[in-house]
C-alpha cells in the first residue's frame, strides 16, 4: 500500500497527443528582427502604406521597451533575434475553394480533429484555420455572408475591408500597450477578423484554430471582432503545437468591440505544447486580450480553459464604457509538471451601473505554479458599479503552488465590490472517499476537478464543454497515481 | 467472511494496532468499543485501505481473499463499505451523479450491466424515502453544506444503495441527535441480513440500544482486551472503560 506522498509523486508521463510535426514546403524568412523584416512581412501581405507605417511605429517603440518583470513566472531571457517571424506553407496560387488547401496542411487539421471540409464539420461551427503565420482556410463563409457577417483571415480583411480594419485596429489594444502587444503590432502575420452587422445574431459558433508547426517560429496573430448594435456572436479559439525541446514564442493580440446592446462571447481552449515532464520545451504564451464594451448595455464574456503552454501570461480584460454594460471572466488554468501560469483579468468600470463577474479556478499539480492576478477598477463616474470576484485554487500534491494577487481601485463610493478566495488541497481524503465507494483514483480526480471547474465549464459553448472536460482530465492525468 | 489475524497497523510512524484477532461471519453484527485512542477507528480505516494507515503485520482474509493486497477501490467493489466518521465534501459534484458512478463501478466489477440515468433515478427514489432523504439533497453537491445529521444519513443511504457484504460504521453516532440516531439505526437495521455482516465502531453504548449487536469487543491499547455478547456493552456503560483498561498500556492516536 503506498503512502499518500508516494501516490502524489507518481507524476504525469502521458504524452502530448498533438505533438506531431507536418512536413510541408514552407516559405520561411531568416531568423531575426529589424525594420526590413517588418517591411518584408507587410510587403508579403501587400498591405497599404498606413498599415506599414503603423507597424514601423510599433517596432520603433518596441526597441525602446523592456520586457515586463512584474509577473510571477521565471524563464531564461528570450533572444528575439533567434526567432523566425514569418513562415507560411507555400501555395501555388490563390485559393478559390477549400478543396485547394495543401493536402498536407489539411491532413494536419484532420489529425487535430478540425476537419476543414465543410461537409465533415460540426454543423453549427465555422472555422478559420491558422497554420504558423497564415490563415489557410475559412469555412462557411458564404452562409455567413448571406446575413452580412464577415468572417475571414486578418490579411484578407486588410485587403477587402480596409475601412473597418483602419477604424478598429489598435482601438482597444493600442500599439503602445505593452512589450508583447507592441511586438505583435510590428510583426503580426495573420489571425481572424469578425464583423457582425447591426441587429444580427450570428447563426453559428465561429472558431479559429491556431497551429504552430514550423521550428523556431514565433506565432504573432491578431484577432479583431466587431459587434455592431444589438448583435450577438459566440467565438471560440483552440491552439496546439508540435513537441520540441526549444521554447517557442506565441504573442497574440485580441481586440473585441461591442457596440450598444451587443454581446460577444469569446472562449479559448488553449492547449499549446506544455513542455515535457522535466520542463524542457513548450510554448511561451504571452497574450494581450481586451474587449471594449463601447455601447450601453453591451456585454463581453471571456471564458478560458488554459491547460497548455510552458508559460501562460494573459489577462483578458473588459473596459466597461457604456452604461449598464457587463463584463465577465470565467477561467480554468491548470499547471502540471513545470508549467507556470500568471493569468487573470482586468475589469475597468467607467460607465454607470456597470457590472462585472470574475470566476477563476486555478489547478496546480506536479511542480506547477499558478497565479491569479486581477484588477477591478471602478472609475469616479462609474456610479453604482458592481463586481463579484471569486478565485479558487486547488493544489494536487505538495510541490506545486497557487498565488492570488487581487487589485482593487475604487474611486466611486456607490460601488459594490465583493471578493472571495479559497485554496484547497485536492484532498487525499476526497480521493479516498471516492475510492471507498469503488471509484478508481483516476475517475475520482477527474470527478473532483470537474466539480471544481463546473461554474466555468457551463459557460462554454455546448459543442466544446465536453472537449474541455476531456482535455482537463488528460492534462492532469497521472498527477495523482 | 472476515478473518483478521494478528493485525498490526502504524499511522504517522506510530504503532496503533498491536495484534488484532477478529472473526466476523455473515449475518453477524459486531460492535467495536473502546476509549479514545484505543485504535477502534484505525481498525475501521485499515480494513477499508486508507493510505495513511500502514499495515506492518498480520493478515486479513475477506471471503478467503487477501484483503491487504487489494486497493481501496477494489475492496469497495468486492463489497466492503465504510460509513465515514467525517464524510468529506466534494464541491460541484452532484450527489446523485457520485452515487451513480459508485454503483456502476461496482456493477461493472461484478459483470452486471451499468444502470442508465433513468433506471438509476428510479432506484434511488425508492431507497431515499426510508431515510428521509429528499430530492433536493440528491441534487446538491456531495455532502456540501450538509448538516452533521444529513451527512450521516447520506452515508447510510449510500450503504443501502451499494448493498455491501461487509459494512463498517466508523463512529456513525458521533454528533447525532436522538432523532437522527433513530433514523440512522433504522437504516442500518433494515440492512441486517443473513448474507451480510456489520461492524459498528462506537465510543458509546447509546447507538447499541438501537442497533443491537451479536458480539461486543473492547479495544484498548491497540488490542482486543475483552469480547462478549451485547450485555458487555451495558456493563461498560455502567462501569466505564477504566476497569478494562487496567494492565493495558494506552496509546496516543
Amino acid at each position: 500500500m503506498s503512502t499518500s506522498t508516494e501516490t502524489i509523486e507518481q507524476l504525469a508521463t502521458r504524452e502530448y497527443k498533438y505533438g506531431f510535426y507536418t512536413d510541408v514546403e514552407a516559405e520561411t524568412i531568416p531568423k531575426g528582427l529589424n525594420e526590413d523584416v517588418v517591411r518584408m512581412i507587410s510587403a508579403k501581405k501587400q498591405e497599404p502604406e498606413w498599415l506599414l507605417q503603423w507597424r514601423l511605429k510599433a517596432f520603433r517603440l518596441w526597441q525602446t521597451m523592456k520586457e515586463p518583470t512584474w509577473h510571477n513566472v521565471k524563464y531564461d531571457p528570450i533572444n528575439y533575434q533567434d526567432i523566425v517571424y514569418y513562415s507560411a506553407p507555400k501555395k501555388k496560387k490563390a485559393l478559390n475553394s477549400l478543396d485547394e488547401v495543401d493536402p498536407e496542411v489539411k491532413k494536419t487539421f484532420d489529425k487535430l480533429g478540425i476537419p476543414i471540409d465543410e461537409q465533415k464539420l460540426l454543423a453549427g461551427v465555422a472555422v478559420d484555420a491558422v497554420f504558423d503565420s497564415v490563415s489557410v482556410a475559412t469555412t462557411f463563409r458564404e452562409r455567413l455572408a448571406s446575413v452580412g457577417i464577415i468572417f475571414c483571415s486578418f490579411s484578407e480583411a486588410v485587403r477587402e475591408h480596409p475601412e473597418l480594419v483602419k477604424k478598429y485596429l489598435g482601438s482597444v489594444v493600442p500599439y503602445t500597450d505593452n512589450f508583447f502587444a507592441t511586438l505583435n503590432s510590428a510583426v503580426f502575420s495573420d489571425g481572424s477578423f469578425v464583423y457582425i452587422p447591426k441587429g444580427v445574431r450570428c447563426p453559428m459558433e465561429l472558431s479559429t484554430y491556431f497551429r504552430i508547426n514550423a521550428k523556431d517560429t514565433g506565432q504573432f496573430e491578431r484577432t479583431l471582432i466587431v459587434a455592431e448594435e444589438g448583435s450577438y456572436v459566440s467565438y471560440l479559439e483552440g491552439c496546439t503545437a508540435p513537441m520540441r525541446d526549444e521554447n517557442q514564442l506565441h504573442a497574440a493580440v485580441v481586440e473585441l468591440v461591442a457596440l450598444e446592446g451587443a454581446t460577444i462571447k469569446y472562449s479559448t481552449i488553449q492547449n499549446w505544447y506544455p513542455g515535457d515532464k522535466d520542463g524542457k520545451g513548450g510554448i511561451y504564451n504571452f497574450v494581450t486580450k481586451r474587449g471594449l464594451c463601447a455601447g450601453d448595455r453591451s456585454k463581453i464574456t471571456w471564458t478560458q480553459v488554459e491547460t497548455g503552454s510552458a508559460i501562460t501570461w494573459k489577462y483578458p480584460s473588459c473596459i466597461l464604457q457604456g452604461d449598464h454594460s457587463i463584463g465577465e471572466f470565467y477561467s480554468v488554468a491548470t499547471t502540471n509538471n513545470w508549467q507556470q501560469a500568471d493569468t487573470g483579468t482586468k475589469m475597468i468600470h467607467m460607465g454607470k451601473h456597470t457590472r462585472s463577474t470574475i470566476v477563476s479556478k486555478g489547478i496546480s499539480a506536479g511542480h506547477g505554479q499558478n497565479t491569479y492576478r486581477g484588477l477591478v477598477r471602478i472609475g469616479k463616474n462609474a456610479a453604482h458599479a458592481r463586481n463579484y470576484s471569486q478565485c479558487d485554487s486547488m493544489l494536487i500534491g505538495d510541490k506545486c503552488g497557487a498565488h492570488t494577487f487581487p487589485y482593487l481601485e475604487i474611486k466611486n463610493t456607490s460601488a459594490r465590490v465583493e471578493h472571495e478566495a479559497s485554496t484547497s488541497k485536492i484532498g487525499e481524503d476526497q480521493i479516498f472517499y471516492c475510492r471507498q465507494r469503488g471509484i478508481s483514483t483516476e475517475d475520482a480526480v477527474n470527478m473532483i476537478v470537474s466539480g471544481f471547474c463546473k461554474e466555468v465549464f457551463r459557460e462554454l459553448p455546448m459543442e466544446f464543454a465536453v472537449e474541455a472536460q476531456k482535455l482537463l482530465s488528460v492534462s492532469l492525468e497521472g498527477s495523482v497515481g | 467472511m472476515l478473518e483478521v489475524t494478528n493485525l498490526q497497523v502504524k499511522a504517522e510512524g506510530k504503532e496503533i494496532l498491536r495484534g488484532i484477532d477478529l472473526t466476523v461471519n455473515t449475518g453477524e453484527v459486531h460492535a467495536i468499543m473502546g476509549p479514545n485512542g484505543s485504535g477502534k477507528s484505525t481498525l475501521a480505516r485499515a480494513l477499508s485501505g486508507h493510505p495513511e494507515y500502514e499495515v506492518t503485520g498480520g493478515t486479513v482474509l475477506f471471503e478467503g481473499k487477501d484483503l491487504l493486497e487489494m486497493d481501496p477501490d477494489e475492496r469497495a467493489r468486492e463489497g466492503i463499505f465504510m460509513a465515514f466518521q467525517y464524510p468529506v465534501e466534494i464541491a460541484g459534484v452532484n450527489n446523485a451523479y457520485f452515487l451513480k458512478a459508485a454503483l456502476n463501478a461496482k456493477r461493472k466489477h461484478h459483470g452486471q450491466p451499468e444502470l442508465d440515468a433513468i433506471e438509476f433515478m428510479q432506484l434511488i427514489r425508492e431507497k431515499a424515502k426510508d431515510l428521509e432523504i429528499d430530492q433536493a439533497m440528491l441534487s446538491r453537491s456531495v455532502n456540501e453544506g450538509f448538516s452533521g445529521g444529513e451527512k450521516k444519513r447520506n452515508e447510510i443511504f449510500q450503504m443501502t444503495l451499494l448493498e455491501p457484504k461487509l459494512a463498517i460504521l466508523d463512529e456513525t453516532d458521533s454528533g447525532l441527535d436522538i432523532d437522527a440516531l433513530k433514523i440512522v439505526a433504522k437504516g442500518v437495521n433494515a440492512m441486517r441480513s443473513p448474507e451480510r455482516a456489520i461492524i459498528v465502531v462506537t465510543h458509546y453504548q447509546r447507538l447499541l440500544d438501537y442497533i443491537v449487536p451479536d458480539y461486543v469487543h473492547v479495544l484498548s491499547g491497540g488490542r482486543i482486551v475483552k469480547s462478549g455478547g451485547k450485555e458487555l456493552a451495558l456493563e461498560l456503560e455502567s462501569k466505564g472503560y477504566g476497569w478494562i483498561e487496567t494492565g493495558a498500556e494506552p496509546v496516543q492516536a
